[in-house]
């Protein structure tokens, strides 16, 4: 009974999220747009080998995509004043991170799937290993979907605070994390400063999936998310439970 | 059983005490008020009571559950109206309702038949399929309220329902509370509107500066402050209000058009007025003897007058 409540409450959480926010400017800004200008950007008019960078493009989609809607949310709703009525709702806290990180992750998912559909049909882009490609774009989806619900925890009334903050701790991660610089290239200081990003396990696991070679073992680089993941859901919780008034 | 218990309620922001030792219990069918003047504490109690705030110290049982140990099985017995509670505008009045239903679990035909029903009763139902977005403030307030007992609540928890609406939606907001206290659910309801405290509640109770400093029948409190009467005159022209100084009339304020002059004496206090109008060649329109009213009992309890 109660974990049916539960659940109950984290898909209609999700639910009202994904009827409101996927067409939000910020979301289809933030989360559609940049990607693709970004890929435009570094692969237009260089003669390079699309097949080499693609894992590191998609990887860059996933991560814009899934961590776009999170973010938004509670800023929003608390602006909106209609962050009281859902806390009125039979949900707790966590219901509500879970069915934003669900809304994020699906939206990531169904970008990444049709990015991915896209590039096999049009590009000619080989998959090594769907299963895993399958598991990859899961596990990268409910990481930066939940890295995304975190970014929606400090207590601004103003969503567009929040935009600009996630994109200042965004940004920074594409440029450490192999998707510009393959991993294999990358030296010194930069190569320590990959492993504390999250997108670097997921670039090296669409590697894994897609051509095959991998710096890391592919069962470490999905460890690391998990672990990433519980790590962003368990600081979530403990700052939007922290900030659960301000701002009401 | 009581529909709501609470002991010794406190909550603390900061430095500041924003509710301290509030206990008090409310009957099952009851329609309790809960006043007070603007940050005495009012909202961060209902916040307390419907889960969404957790007190410092004290307890909170709802329909026999102790609302710390079991928050979603007390907030399934409740309907809550917010007082920021908006609905979600780019959502259509349906799809709100739709929501809130399934929220609580209600089956599709439930669902759908409940939120029919609400729509016309609220007479929303040929918006239904509308934006909120393009909704009035009251058109608001009324899917609002919906909302909240789309699952017909035990308990229904109203913060501040009727501020800023118009008449009548204001009208059709009682009615609906009258309504659904009359089909058996208890109501909670913080207002600032003596009027409407006075109309609807058995009983209120009255906080100041996050402590509760009366409960009681409306009626038994008006009482409290029964010794000083006023009477209300209005004449055919305006007058000085000087003019009806005595020993025996306390205060004499203007209301509009009226004079209303405070005495413990109403006899003498009449006779007065009537033999100053005949001296003064003053005709009366209107004149009414009032009792205390529980503004009065308010404003004194709430040390609004001194």
């Amino acid at each position: 009974m109660k974990h049916s409540v539960f659940l109950r409450g984290v898909i209609v959480t999700a639910e009202k999220n994904i009827r409101i926010y996927y067409n939000k400017a910020p979301v289809i800004i933030f989360g559609l747009l940049f990607p693709l200008f970004m890929f435009f950007a570094f692969y237009m008019g260089r003669k390079i080998d699309v097949s080499v960078f693609f894992p590191g493009f998609l990887a860059m989609a996933l991560f814009f995509t899934a961590s776009s809607v999170g973010p938004l949310i509670t800023p929003w709703e608390k602006q909106a004043g209609t962050y009281e009525r859902l806390l009125s709702f039979p949900v707790s806290i966590n219901t509500i991170i879970l069915g934003d990180v669900l809304a994020g992750a699906l939206f990531g998912l169904i970008i990444t799937s049709i990015a991915m559909t896209v590039a096999v049909f049009f590009l000619e882009i080989a998959v090594n290993n769907l299963i895993l490609l399958a598991i990859t774009i899961i596990l990268g989806s409910l990481c930066f979907a939940s890295l995304g619900v975190l970014l929606a925890s400090p207590s601004v009334r103003s969503p567009s605070h929040i935009m600009m903050f996630s994109s200042l701790i965004r940004f920074p991660l594409i440029f450490i994390s192999g998707v510009f610089i393959p991993l294999t290239e990358l030296q010194g200081g930069g190569r320590i400063l990959s492993y504390i990003s999250p997108l670097t396990y997921l670039v090296d696991l669409f590697n894994a999936s897609l051509t095959g070679t991998s710096v890391f073992f592919p069962v470490l680089d999905i460890f690391a998310l998990i672990l990433f993941t519980c790590g962003f859901l368990f600081i979530a919780n403990r700052f939007h439970k922290r900030n659960l008034m301000k701002g009401l | 059983m009581f529909a709501i218990k609470v002991e010794n309620l406190r909550k603390r922001f900061g430095n500041v005490v924003a509710v301290s030792n509030v206990s008090f219990s409310v009957e099952k069918g009851e329609v309790f008020g809960f006043l007070g003047p603007n940050g005495a504490g009012k909202t961060t109690t209902i916040r307390m009571l419907t889960g969404i705030l957790t007190p410092d110290v004290g307890k909170v049982v709802i329909e026999g559950i102790n609302l710390r140990e079991n928050q979603i099985r007390a907030k399934m017995k409740m309907g809550v109206v917010p007082e920021t509670g908006n609905v979600y505008i780019d959502l259509t009045a349906k799809q709100n309702l739709y929501l809130a239903g399934r929220f609580y679990g209600l089956p599709k035909n439930i669902l759908e038949k409940k939120s029919e029903e609400l729509l016309s009763t609220l007479g929303l139902h040929e918006r239904r399929n509308d934006f909120v977005r393009t909704f009035s403030k009251g058109m608001k307030q009324r899917i609002s309220i919906a909302c909240a007992i789309i699952h017909n609540p035990q308990i229904l928890f109203l913060d501040e329902p009727t501020e800023g609406l118009d008449v009548q939606s204001r009208r059709l907001i009682l009615d609906i509370i009258t309504d659904l206290n009359k089909k058996g659910s208890t109501i909670f309801l913080t207002t600032h509107n003596i009027e409407e405290a006075n109309r609807l509640c058995e009983r209120v109770c009255i906080i100041n500066k996050g402590e509760i400093v009366a409960i009681d029948r409306p009626e038994k409190l008006r009482g409290t402050f029964d010794k000083t009467q006023s009477i209300e005159v209005s004449f055919d022209r305006s007058v000085n209000s000087d003019l009806f100084t005595s020993g025996f009339i306390s205060k004499i304020e203007m209301y509009g058009d009226k004079l209303r002059l405070y005495t413990n004496d109403p006899d003498k206090t009449v006779k007065h007025i009537v033999a100053l109008a005949e001296k003064k060649d003053l005709r009366i329109i209107s004149m009414t003897i009032c009792g205390a009213s529980l503004e009065e009992a308010f404003v004194r309890l709430t040390g609004g007058e001194k």
